[in-house]
């Protein structure tokens, strides 16, 4: 078992070649060549590798090139280069991109200010609440003489935000829940996972719904810790399987034969190899985040402040004139559309090329 | 088996036990407390104190939640304060619920009858135009929002040509009730016009609400054709020389039905999420769309029993899903 840190990832009788995907294994030498570092610094010169125990110079120097080049070689590289070829995945890439550069610079691009409302003396309640296109305003106005356009290109920024935001709390919270009960196992884990089963077995909208509902303000942050809330145990139930499936893996032997703690064993050894997986997730969390925004925005869980245009608000108040002016809600959707197909794509097509499983 | 039902059994007490101490706590962190939950924020102080007094909030946590969980248990959830102000907040999910039940039913029976043909047909022509331009459409159809297809079925089908009704779930036609079930009532009381028009109400919302079972009932069946069509019993079959009937009914789609039916009792919780949002689209008075509104009204009362039955019918149907399926398949119950 001593010799098992050994970065021989070609090894075919390496039991984790066995394991079910060859990703792991990729991931897994990644993960040994931490161990080994670890050995060396850690165990000093009674180190038990017996093949090779070079100098902790020599560990550094080789350690800093090895990582970088590694793992370049073996997993991402190769998806990479998959990926590079796959339509699929560049047209959500570039959508991606798009929509990324658009959210941040958006008050650069838009052509109007999207709070002011420039053709509010054409806006007649009753013979015609919404301004059409015209010179200067491409898509028309709104029920209160704003241009559309520019309300379509500053919404992007609230959309971007909230969703990275609220993945990304989802993620931190499911990080803390996974790590508790993939690594402590025990009574911790079975009290992790029944909590974690209870908020799966709420449907999402309503366990949304009844946390913006503690708040007693809704706003934008009422928006983005439902969402987060949401997007836990799933995050959660990742890593927890992840980790029990890397806790009889060799690295993590190796590295506990070593007298490593198991904090470090953790966070060192066994969170990175689960990095694959979770960025796949979290790009397809995404998607399901910007939609399901787009829709606590539309029944009215968002920031009730109706300056700051959002894709779902401005859905949802364009239910009032569906009867006359449909395209009120076509903008916002297409926009809603396109981004979470950019997302989706990218993320299936990632994880596509990240399981070779499904490698064709 | 019995055994089995047993265990499982002991897990929905876990979960429900949980879930009620979570929704204990959800309650106290109410803006106000549970007081103004139940009593409404148009409550007087002195209404307050006295509601205060009853519910014992002075005692120790321990003993409020065993009192709290006493009410559950009565059904005692309080009056609804925006809904339908005054009533009891059971009375408004017991009207409310039927509504929701019967378009989940047409909704799934839509998708069912749509997802597993198709998928059928995707996976035996597997990698052809058919088969890629589905793949295509199910990934599009995720980044589709359900409210959105519900306002465009509202505004073609309804708004501009005006074929089916804009909103609502039955026409007034001063019809009986008996189960709340329209539909039903209408045949039962061969008051056809009347359940017509439930039906009616149906086709929209339902065929909005579909589109999100379908997607995944589709996915899953062509997956799950694909692996079953490559076993050795079906090549046997084929040698045999059965017929291409036989072979698809007893020995591709049986097998291939398992997960399908797993994740039709695991789309009840999307079905509910779906139905909020589509019930609010077409102003269809089920559950969903008084999720919305107590939520908009700060109806504590209402909200509370709504999120607990979601809760529950949740559990509960994939309690009886998993059951079916060890009744189904024999090799389950042995795990």
């Amino acid at each position: 078992m001593s010799d098992s840190p050994k970065p021989t990832n070609p090894n075919p009788t390496n039991p984790i070649a066995r394991y079910r995907e060859a990703r792991k294994e990729r991931i897994d030498s990644l993960a040994q060549l931490s161990a080994r570092d670890r050995v060396a610094v850690g165990a000093g010169a009674g180190g038990p590798g017996s093949d090779w125990t070079p100098s902790p110079d020599e560990v550094s120097v080789t350690e800093s090139g090895t990582i970088e080049e590694k793992p370049g070689v073996s997993l991402w590289r190769s998806a990479w280069l998959r990926l590079r070829r796959n339509p699929v995945f560049l047209l959500g890439l570039t959508i991606t991109i798009i929509f990324v550069l658009v959210a941040i610079f958006a008050p650069w691009i838009a052509p109007k200010d999207p709070v002011t409302g420039y053709l509010i003396d054409q806006v007649r309640r009753q013979t015609n609440p919404v301004p059409g296109p015209q010179p200067g305003f491409p898509l028309g106005g709104d029920h209160l003489g704003r241009d559309l356009l520019s309300r379509l290109i500053v919404g992007s920024r609230q959309t971007l935000i909230v969703g990275v935001l609220a993945t990304f709390g989802g993620f931190i919270g499911g990080l803390i829940l996974g790590t508790l009960a993939g690594a402590l196992g025990g009574w911790v884990d079975s009290l992790v996972m029944r909590l974690v089963d209870v908020m799966l077995s709420i449907p999402s909208l309503v366990l949304a719904l009844s946390i913006g509902a503690v708040a007693s303000r809704p706003s934008q942050w009422t928006l983005i810790i439902a969402i987060a809330v949401v997007q836990v145990p799933i995050f959660a139930r990742l890593l927890r399987g992840s980790l029990l499936a890397q806790r009889s893996s060799d690295h993590v032997l190796a590295a506990q034969a070593l007298g490593i703690k198991r904090g470090p064993i953790i966070f060192r050894h066994m969170l990175p190899n689960a990095m694959g997986p979770v960025i796949v997730q979290a790009t397809l969390a995404l998607a399901v985040a910007i939609i399901d925004a787009a829709a606590l925005s539309f029944i009215g869980l968002g920031d009730p402040d109706q300056r700051t245009p959002e894709w779902g608000a401005m859905l949802g108040q364009a239910q009032t004139y569906i009867y006359d002016h449909p395209h009120l809600a076509y903008y916002p959707a297409i926009c809603i559309i396109v981004v979470a197909l950019g997302f989706t794509l990218m993320g299936e097509s990632l994880r596509e090329a990240l399981d070779p499983k499904t490698r064709r | 088996m019995l055994r089995y039902i047993v265990r499982r059994l002991a897990q929905l007490v876990g979960v429900t036990v949980v879930l009620s101490m979570l929704l204990f706590f959800w309650l106290r962190s109410l803006p106000g407390g549970p007081v103004n939950a139940m009593l409404g924020e148009r409550a007087t102080p002195d209404q307050k104190a006295r509601l205060e007094a009853v519910l014992g909030l002075d005692q120790p946590l321990h003993i409020q939640y065993v009192a709290y969980v006493g009410r559950i248990l009565r059904g005692e959830f309080g009056n609804s304060s925006a809904v339908l102000p005054g009533a009891d907040a059971m009375d408004i999910f017991l009207a409310r619920f039927p509504a929701t039940i019967e378009l989940s039913l047409v909704a799934v029976t839509i998708a069912i009858i749509a997802a597993i043909p198709l998928g059928y047909i995707a996976a035996r022509r597997h990698g052809s135009i058919l088969d890629n331009a589905t793949i295509v459409g199910s990934l599009v159809g995720i980044a589709v929002p359900v409210f959105f297809t519900a306002f465009l079925l509202k505004y073609w089908f309804a708004v501009k040509y005006g074929w089916l009704p804009v909103s609502g779930r039955q026409a007034n036609l001063g019809c009986t009730r008996i189960t709340k079930f329209f539909i039903l009532d209408g045949l039962m009381t061969r008051e056809f016009d009347c359940a017509a028009s439930a039906l009616k109400h149906l086709i929209l919302p339902s065929i909005a609400l579909a589109t999100i079972p379908f997607a995944v009932i589709f996915r899953i069946t062509r997956a799950s054709v694909l692996d079953v069509v490559s076993e050795d019993y079906v090549r046997t079959a084929e040698a045999k020389g059965l017929t291409n009937r036989v072979i698809r009914s007893r020995h591709i789609l049986r097998n291939a039905m398992l997960p399908v039916l797993t994740i039709i009792g695991l789309q009840v919780g999307s079905l509910l999420a779906g139905a909020i949002l589509t019930e609010t689209v077409f102003n269809y008075p089920g559950i969903g769309e008084a999720l919305v509104s107590s939520f908009r009204g700060r109806d504590y009362a209402v909200l509370q029993i709504l999120i607990l039955m979601a809760a529950v019918v949740f559990v509960l149907v994939n309690l009886i899903v998993d059951v079916l399926y060890a009744v189904v398949d024999p090799r389950v119950r042995t795990r």
